[in-house]
């Protein structure tokens, strides 16, 4: 059995529960628990006269019922602005269950708890609140003239407006560099709302036992969440444990919190003196979690002769839905990563973030970034058309070249940090997904197009994670971290990394991630940060604990530690394997034991003859078991890249739009496990596929989700999605000791981009919108006819 | 009011008292303890709440449980053989044709029926097969894979 199993593709080590039905996920636990639900609003916007919870009281099986008024001063404050940002001048945040006002359908209006779902539904349908209708505000367009206000003090509806501007060499200014350029180019894009939607919705369950409160919440962050319950209820921190289960996917959504549901939970459970549980259902979902993507976006673009881009101004208008409690990090993201692979001449981004009576944006996988790519793609393929030439020219002669880098941006990234590339090699990545499309040799034919697009992911951000290892006296090895896992196979990543780190089989490995009563330092799982933070934390633990084990074997097999190594959890004298000591037996030593509890533990005891009498039991410096506890905090954020490309056909009658084939050039540093990360790439693709095609956020002017169902809003089958044909470039990160780089967001971000360039080419029509649906084709036919 | 039914589940005969609005689904996870079966969307889109009504794949989301009485159910708990997983578990396991797993008992389900009843699908068969069946996380490619992969290993072991 090898334990060098870092880039091997490890079988997953979750599955065995997971195909058998032993998975516990929210809705699994608690099944003695009080069940909550919630009366939403209807309205988009409107003022709440009256409440009237009469009518639901005499429900079988009510235990209460809680509008904002029956809140305590410090549960019922508004939810926490978590990511403040100078720009945000006017951050605004829900309270837990509305206060006087409601600004979007689905915002939580009262909580009833009774015996069980059904019931607490009933007495829900039973609660009169009177509502004074408002106008809504609808659509970005409308939003920024400002007529209606989602709230009152927020003029003009824009929360933040911020501008980033990069001079080129000579001085000039992107406006400038653009006037003066030999062409230029102005257009608008527009692209739709979407929505994580993960197949299991939020939820959450507490316990209260009178002095310790548990929490678990389908979560992408339990030690934040923990942090702002405590906070919420005024309970002392080691007085809260918040645990995220199994979590039936995040991609986003679940990275927000407290979510009212999180505070008013716990809270209730506290009040009641019961357990008490709510799970989202699939409406809810729609209507009062969160969306992302919404922008439209003006760009105007200065270039030369070969297509090279000498400056580039974008102004977006960015929906920021009712509420900004994530701030704003979409629109910065969408405005910092837009450069992609590129260096550009000089570059101005401008961004309104801006309110709507809709359901609050955050980040959904990708996070801004397909939407700056898509800006920045639509941007290379329309000065290709112009000047006649190969859109992979133009790219060719904008990419940054491999000994550029570091290559600084020089703009401030999502983290507050210089946007500095750290490794990678882009022309051979353009040669690599060239040949692996077939570009070159493309046959174009009427309907039949080919498209491309690239990106550069900033991935593993900090401020940092952890990673605890303890390698107990049965030789099993305990690894733990506080981010949390929903399905990226963290327990098999981390797994394999600390065997191969500390020479033990992965069969002996255990891995718990996203519980507090573990790991309390955390801060979670998004923008394809955990391999990278959580990883390196790990394996950076790891080689204390080796150290650790190596120094007290040394003692026993007295040799020297730098002749010692550890293979298959037995650590032994290299070149000589019989002076050997297990891992199991190192682990008994390492802990001075007055007390036996087998024979293996009798080694470890006072009388047992193995430690000097003339030495403290527990040496100064050491502590007491074989453990190791270290963190990782990245400098910067490292940045992974990639390059899509696709043929489509379209229906000369139907103008449906098929994929008839999908290619992927990857470049993640180096692989942990190339089996799990091709597993994300083709989930992202395939969210890529519902965002380029399918999946849109449709408002009425009332401020109504029309289709907020699995109906209506159209997410990909098996049916819909391309076979993925995927290649792997390995550019190591020089920034992490492993050499990784994030994946987790990757196949999502260009594919709207590629599709748009492969309709684009098949058609010979602009495509400046996302999603693009057979009949938005048509009638794009129709009107390129005129 | 409430309905006392029997549901025979993974071979098991389970007497249980529910009201006639009881959705399986929730008959199932609540009252059985079955929480394998999982609730995705409610409304029949999803399948995560696939599991077999006599050999038959439904959805048990839109089945209130009362309408089944002395039927057989078979939910994931009940797809493994005495020793170990049953080939299409094996498959999914092996082809990587899942992530986060929610969806996945659903699958399982629909796709054991699938292979029952046509051992040895066609790419476009399979397809067909697994398109009621919502997954977020694997973009279906490996799902698909698993799929074949299951045919195979329910060829070897026959």
């Amino acid at each position: 059995m090898t334990t060098r199993l870092f880039g091997e593709p490890v079988a997953r080590r979750e599955d065995p529960r997971l195909l058998t039905g032993q998975g516990r996920y929210l809705d699994d636990l608690g099944r003695d628990a009080l069940a909550a639900a919630f009366v939403r609003s209807p309205h988009a916007h409107a003022r709440i006269r009256d409440i009237d919870v009469g009518p639901a009281l005499d429900v079988p099986g009510l235990v209460a019922i809680y509008t904002w008024e029956d809140l305590p001063e410090r549960v019922g404050r508004a939810l926490p602005l978590l990511i403040p940002h100078p720009a945000l001048t006017h951050g605004r945040t829900a309270y837990p269950l509305a206060r006087h006002v409601v600004r979007h359908v689905g915002e939580p209006v009262v909580m009833v708890v009774a015996a069980d779902r059904y019931t607490a539904e009933d007495a829900c349908a039973l609660i009169e609140v009177d509502y004074e209708p408002l106008k809504p505000v609808v659509g970005l367009e409308e939003a920024v003239q400002g007529a209606q206000l989602v709230h009152d003090d927020v003029p003009g509806n824009v929360g933040a407006h911020l501008v980033q501007e990069v001079a080129a060499a000579d001085g000039r200014g992107a406006r400038e560099a653009i006037e003066t350029a030999p062409h230029t180019l102005a257009f608008r894009l527009d692209i739709e709302r979407s929505a994580s939607m993960p197949l299991e919705g939020r939820g959450v369950y507490a316990r209260w036992d009178g002095h310790d409160l548990r929490v678990y919440s389908s979560t992408q962050t339990s030690t934040s969440v923990r942090m702002a319950v405590a906070a919420a209820l005024g309970l002392p921190l080691p007085q809260v444990e918040v645990i995220a289960p199994d979590v039936g996917g995040g991609f986003g959504v679940k990275i927000v919190h407290p979510w009212p549901e999180e505070i008013l939970i716990p809270w209730a459970a506290m009040t009641l003196g019961r357990e008490l549980k709510w799970s989202e259902d699939r409406r809810e979902h729609f209507i009062s979690s969160a969306h992302e993507r919404g922008q439209v976006q003006y760009v105007r673009a200065g270039f030369d002769d070969d297509g090279r881009v000498l400056g580039l101004d974008v102004t977006i208008l960015h929906d920021h839905g009712a509420y900004t409690p994530y701030g704003i990090i979409v629109p910065i993201v969408t405005s910092t990563q837009l450069l992609g692979p590129y260096k550009l001449g000089a570059y101005r981004v401008e961004f309104s973030a801006v309110y709507t009576n809709t359901v609050q944006v955050t980040p959904y996988r990708g996070a801004g970034r397909p939407q700056g790519v898509f800006c920045m793609e639509r941007t290379m393929d329309k000065i290709a058309r112009y000047l006649g030439k190969d859109r992979t020219e133009v790219r060719a002669v904008n990419l940054i070249q491999p000994e550029e880098f570091p290559y600084d941006q020089r703009m401030t990234f999502q983290d507050g940090r210089p946007l500095i590339y750290d490794s990678g090699n882009y022309p051979e990545m353009l040669r690599m997904i060239k040949e692996l499309i077939g570009w070159d040799d493309f046959v174009r034919a009427p309907g039949r197009g080919i498209g491309i697009g690239c990106y550069v992911e900033g991935t593993g951000v900090g401020p940092y994670e952890g990673g605890h290892v303890q390698v107990t006296s049965d030789g099993r090895v305990h690894v733990s971290t506080g981010l949390t896992s929903q399905g990226q196979g963290h327990e098999t990543a981390f797994a394999q990394i600390a065997a191969t780190e500390l020479g033990v089989p992965i069969e002996r490995i255990s891995v718990v991630t996203g519980d507090t009563r573990r790991f309390g330092y955390a801060v979670g799982t998004f923008a394809s940060r955990a391999a990278v933070v959580s990883g390196n934390a790990i394996a950076l633990a790891c080689r204390k604990v080796r150290e650790k084990a190596l120094r007290i074997a040394a003692g026993a097999l007295e040799a020297d530690p730098s002749d010692l190594q550890i293979t298959d959890g037995v650590v032994h004298v290299v070149g000589a394997p019989t002076a050997s000591i297990p891992l199991s037996t190192v682990a008994v030593l390492a802990n001075p034991l007055r007390y036996a509890f087998d024979e293996e533990t009798a080694k470890a005891t006072q009388f047992s003859g193995t430690a000097s009498p003339d030495r403290p039991p527990v040496a100064e410096g050491e502590e007491p078991g074989l453990e190791g506890r270290d963190y990782y905090s990245p400098i910067r954020s490292t940045f992974a890249a990639g390059m899509h490309a696709a043929v489509v056909e379209t229906d000369p009658d139907t103008a449906e739009i098929r994929i008839v084939r999908y290619a992927v050039v990857h470049d993640c540093g180096r692989l942990i496990n190339p089996m799990i990360v091709e597993g994300q790439i083709h989930g992202g693709v395939a969210q890529g596929v519902g965002g380029a095609l399918y999946e849109r956020m449709v408002y009425d002017s009332h401020g109504q989700l029309v289709n907020a169902s699995f109906m209506d809003f159209l997410m990909p089958y098996a049916t819909e999605v391309p076979h993925i044909e995927t290649a792997h470039l390995e550019t190591p990160s020089p920034l992490n000791p492993l050499g990784i780089k994030g994946a987790g967001e990757a196949g999502v971000i260009p594919v709207s981009a590629v599709i748009a360039s492969a309709i684009e080419d098949a058609e010979g029509i602009a495509i400046d919108r996302m999603p693009i649906s057979p009949s938005e084709l048509f009638g794009l036919r129709t009107a390129h006819a005129r | 009011m409430e309905h006392e039914i029997t549901l025979v589940v993974n071979g098991v005969a389970r007497r249980v008292s529910v009201p006639a609005r009881r959705l399986l689904s929730d008959c199932l996870r609540h009252d059985l303890g079955l929480t394998g079966t999982h609730v995705g969307c409610e409304h029949g889109v999803c399948g995560c709440c696939t599991v077999l009504l006599d050999g038959q794949p439904v959805r048990s989301c839109l089945t209130f449980a009362v309408t089944v009485d002395g039927r057989e159910l078979t939910t994931v708990e009940g797809l493994a053989g005495p020793d170990r997983l049953s080939p299409v578990q094996r498959a999914f396991a092996e082809c990587h044709g899942l992530q986060c797993g929610f969806c996945t008992p659903g699958f399982l389900c629909t796709v054991t029926a699938l292979l029952a009843e046509n051992p040895a699908p066609t790419e476009e068969e399979v397809l067909e097969g697994v398109s009621g069946n919502l997954c977020r996380c694997t973009g279906y490619q490996n799902i698909v894979k698993a799929v074949h992969r299951a045919a195979e290993l329910l060829a070897e072991e026959s």
